[in-house]
């Protein structure tokens, strides 16, 4: 039996570490002898017995991969204080949840016969948070692991990339991320002017089908932005180049808009052209180009472009960008976003905001600059939510984003709002998640506590309806080492 | 008790107080006079001439203390040799850094200013209080024991760093040569001592010459400077501790110490303290394995564990983090308390005279709106011995009258473009923000 747990501790580690990467099953084997000695020689320091590390192993392998996905079922969450979020709380009530849904909400909801009873005394239901800014799963290890690393690829134009290809259903960033009470996140890839399409997933599900809340949900560009010119080159260490005025900046900037421009007119054209081969075979034929073919809905306005911009006169820019390109627009990242309200509003373009623990850029902002930056987005009527912005591993801070902007001048009802109904409207499914009401998806939280603060527990999760265990990679390593001697 | 009053003086008033040793204690008054606390206790009458804060509601904690943070640093790494003892973050402490007030708005009001950790043996610490506003030879603890950097792991690998073309790939690029780089300094420290512990016993009349390199070692042999040693997987800091009992000095904190929950009764032997982050993770191959419960496991142990920053950023909710460890495992809230306040204090040779409100320790104390563990609390006010160096009534007023000056500087002429008829055009530089050790790419920093 030892032996076997080892393989799968090897198989986990290989698979977390390597990201299935790996070029062969050889290499595999060549590197599992020094995993299973590692973890030989730790086991035996680590329990003293042969019949402790049985019993530790069993603790551990309990019949689920890494990315354990819970059971269906039908349940009901009893006595419980619910935050509904879209509407009043309700002290004492019932969540019942059946076939992946929530199906009856209410302090006199009726428990259908044969659902698992959730003891709710003393806890509070609340939608999943949802982090619409991240790039989670797309890379493991960001810092001297490329191998892990699936968040950019080359090129600048990659409108056919798509984040759902990339995402690694089985990253222990999945699994922590959700213990924390993140049910859902945008995760988008990064790099080059056009770095691909950003899917919506649920935190759980084996495969990508299983995750996607919406496969390719939205074009992610990196717009050009006025940036400071003459840095040095080679990571700061040439001299500085010399100075360059800020109007020529400006014109730098719009230089790269109109080649923007040029790429979305040349893709209509492509689009237009094979529109019109299809009705007349006569017409020239058009051979394919993956990245056109990818850019149409987007063009079209069926779906949303996510502007990655921060300074005001960069949103600005976004803003007449999307009114004269007739696109749905959505900013992430929007660091200045209350400053371009009216610009913003004009053209119905909503923020990601991923800056809440961002350091002031001048010294002499104010130091609450950006932990203010939600209510100012608020009281100017911005539709906007907050975000970690993070590639993966702190995504599970978000409920503390979320907080210290209610700290700073948002109200505790708009904090919680800022991670629950106010992504799921900017993604386009707050009829299915956002809130806790009859008929949504059953992505619910279960706490002793408030749902943004750092001390409270998550006592039960659902995702789709199912109950997931509430372990994670950091669970395992907690158990397996809490009573080491 | 009849004294002059001083300008510091402050009676604090009807505050929550978390005084991180004693518990804490409802509707209580401190009193701080020539900056040290002199009461503590229930309807404590105002001594003339003594100004008062009236914190009805509020709670009050020890001034939050970072075991491990690069502010103020104008360079972090002096990177070319493998040890830099002879360095000390000292010699270019930057006062006008605008993250000790952000730090202080946090309610941090010390911190261990530690060199980077490109090194095996890095440069001397300072530890200093936040005294913003003061000249810079204000700023170290005047009896804080001396520091020193120590380093292991991918930084002193250099994994994820290059070398500038032309410069020389350096020794040590394995774990294997971090830790014989360390046992070299040692031995060289050892004969360097052996020479002088000669030349003063008078076995010889040749005086050694003074080596600034092996002199602070010698120091940390004869358990006068704390080492502070960076690294993450427990099998090298595992490997520290045992060099360190071969040389016999004890190691003052592990820093970072992801993984030091995986040996934990090996450090609690040794009395050795640990600074970590409660929950970054995953940033870098060797912190793959740092998990949210590391403080619980330490702490159950018994050893002492700090909750640092290493960031500007993180700096400003040292709160938060030490909350969370009531959460990852159940960690008590008095000891979450102590892990930001007392316990490094104690890392640092200055719980003597900060760490916690007790009669007799310095003033040095932050005002919260609400508990200091709440997500919504804010704070008010940071005072370090007796002096107010945040004040969010006053910071509002003075980002009104800064708002004013900015707009008033850039309409000057020398400031206009030279389309509007202004000079040639002046870039602003930033200073560069160096190459910091780690917590940038975890911890949200700006990207």
């Amino acid at each position: 039996m030892g032996y076997g747990i080892f393989t799968a501790e090897a198989q986990s580690r290989r698979e977390t570490f390597m990201q299935q990467r790996m070029d062969s099953r050889s290499e595999y084997y060549q590197r599992a002898p020094k995993w299973f000695y590692a973890f030989l020689s730790a086991s035996l320091r680590l329990c003293g017995s042969i019949l402790l590390i049985g019993l530790t192993c069993l603790a551990q392998n309990d019949g689920t991969e890494q990315n354990a996905t819970g059971k269906a079922g039908t349940f009901a969450i009893v006595g419980a204080r619910i935050v509904t979020v879209s509407g009043e709380a309700i002290n004492n009530g019932t969540v019942v949840i059946q076939n992946g849904k929530i199906t009856a909400v209410g302090a006199n909801a009726a428990v259908p016969s044969g659902a698992e009873r959730i003891d709710g005394r003393g806890l509070t239901v609340f939608p999943g948070m949802i982090d619409a800014g991240t790039s989670l799963g797309l890379a493991e290890i960001g810092q001297g692991v490329n191998a892990s690393v699936d968040v950019s690829e080359i090129g600048t134009m990659n409108a056919n990339a798509k984040a759902i290809k990339g995402i690694h259903p089985h990253s222990s960033h999945v699994n922590v991320t959700r213990v924390n009470g993140i049910t859902t996140v945008m995760s988008a890839p990064t790099g080059g002017l056009m770095p691909g399409q950003a899917a919506v997933i649920n935190l759980n599900g084996s495969t990508a089908d299983e995750m996607a809340v919406i496969g390719e949900f939205g074009l992610v560009i990196n717009f050009p932005r006025v940036v400071a010119g003459g840095g040095g080159g080679f990571g700061g260490f040439a001299p500085p180049g010399p100075p360059i005025e800020f109007t020529e900046l400006v014109r730098r900037r719009d230089t790269a808009v109109e080649d923007l421009k040029k790429v979305f007119r040349n893709a209509e054209n492509y689009l237009r052209a094979k529109d019109a081969y299809a009705k007349d075979k006569t017409l020239p034929y058009v051979a394919a180009d993956q990245r056109f073919e990818a850019m149409a809905p987007y063009i079209r306005g069926e779906r949303p472009v996510i502007f990655t911009v921060e300074r005001e006169r960069d949103i600005r820019a976004v803003a007449k960008f999307v009114g004269e390109m007739k696109l749905k627009g959505i900013i992430r990242g929007g660091q200045e976003a209350w400053k371009a309200a009216d610009d913003l509003k004009k053209n119905n373009i909503a923020v990601i905001y991923t800056h809440v623990y961002s350091l002031p850029v001048r010294d002499d902002d104010p130091y609450d600059l950006f932990f203010e930056a939600p209510s100012k987005m608020q009281a100017a009527g911005i539709k906007y939510c907050i975000s970690t912005g993070d590639a993966g591993a702190e995504v599970r801070d978000l409920p503390y984003h979320a907080g210290i902007a209610g700290a700073f001048g948002l109200s505790k009802d708009d904090a919680l709002k800022s991670v629950t109904l106010f992504p799921a409207q900017i993604l386009g499914i707050a009829d299915r998640m956002g809130s806790i009401e009859i008929g949504k998806v059953a992505n619910i939280v279960v706490t002793d506590g408030d749902l943004l603060d750092a001390r409270t527990n998550i006592k039960y999760l659902f995702i789709n309806g199912r109950m997931l265990p509430l372990t994670s990679r950091h669970t395992r390593l907690f158990d397996s080492f809490k009573d080491r001697k | 008790m009849f004294a002059q009053a001083k300008a510091d003086d402050v009676l604090i008033k009807g505050a929550t107080v978390m005084t991180a040793v004693r518990g804490t204690l409802q509707n209580t008054d401190i009193l701080i006079r020539n900056g040290k606390i002199a009461r503590i206790g229930a309807n404590i009458a105002a001594p003339a001439g003594v100004r008062t804060i009236d914190a009805t509601g509020k709670y009050v904690t020890p001034g939050i203390i970072d075991c491990h943070s690069h502010s103020m640093l104008d360079a972090i790494n002096e990177g070319t040799f493998s040890v830099t003892s002879m360095t000390a973050v000292r010699d270019m402490l930057n006062p006008n850094d605008i993250a000790i007030y952000r730090a202080l708005a946090g309610g941090v009001t010390a911190a261990n200013l530690l060199h980077g950790s490109a090194n095996s043996i890095g440069g001397q610490n300072s530890t200093v209080k936040f005294k913003w506003g003061h000249p810079v030879e204000d700023y170290p603890i005047s009896d804080a024991p001396p520091g020193i950097k120590f380093a292991m792991g991918e930084n002193v690998k250099r994994s994820t760093s290059f070398a500038p073309p032309g410069t020389a790939v350096r020794y040590p690029r394995t774990r294997m040569g971090v830790i014989e780089t360390m046992r070299d300094a040692f031995l060289r420290a050892r004969d360097y001592k052996q020479s002088w512990d000669d030349f003063k016993a008078k076995k010889t009349r040749v005086m050694p010459r003074t080596d600034l390199e092996l002199q602070p070692l010698v120091e940390v042999l004869e358990g006068k400077r704390l080492v502070h040693a960076h690294g993450y997987r427990s099998d090298e800091h595992l490997n520290l501790l045992l060099l360190a009992d071969e040389f016999g000095f004890k190691v003052a904190t592990l820093q970072h110490g992801l993984e030091a929950y995986k040996i934990a009764p090996e450090i609690a032997k040794r009395g050795t303290g640990v600074s970590i982050f409660t929950d970054s993770w995953s940033y870098k191959l060797e912190a793959y394995d740092a998990i949210p419960y590391n403080a619980y496991i330490l702490w159950k142990n018994g050893v002492n564990v700090s909750i640092n920053s290493d960031s500007d950023e993180r700096m400003r909710r040292l709160n938060l983090d030490a909350a969370k460890v009531m959460k990852y495992g159940g960690v008590p809230e008095e000891d979450a308390l102590k892990m930001i306040t007392i316990n490094p204090a104690k890392q640092l040779g200055i719980d003597k005279r900060t760490g916690s409100i007790e009669v007799g320790k310095d003033g040095d104390i932050a005002i919260w709106t609400a508990h200091p563990f709440s997500v919504f609390s804010r704070v008010e006010m940071t005072l370090i011995e007796g002096e107010t160096y945040f004040d969010r009534a006053k910071d509002a007023q003075m980002r009104t009258d800064m708002a004013k000056e900015r707009e008033t500087l850039e309409k000057l002429d020398i400031n206009k473009p030279p389309a509007a008829g202004g000079g040639p055009p002046r870039v602003p530089t930033e200073r560069r923000r160096g190459d910091r050790d780690d917590a940038e790419y975890g911890d949200g920093g700006n990207k």
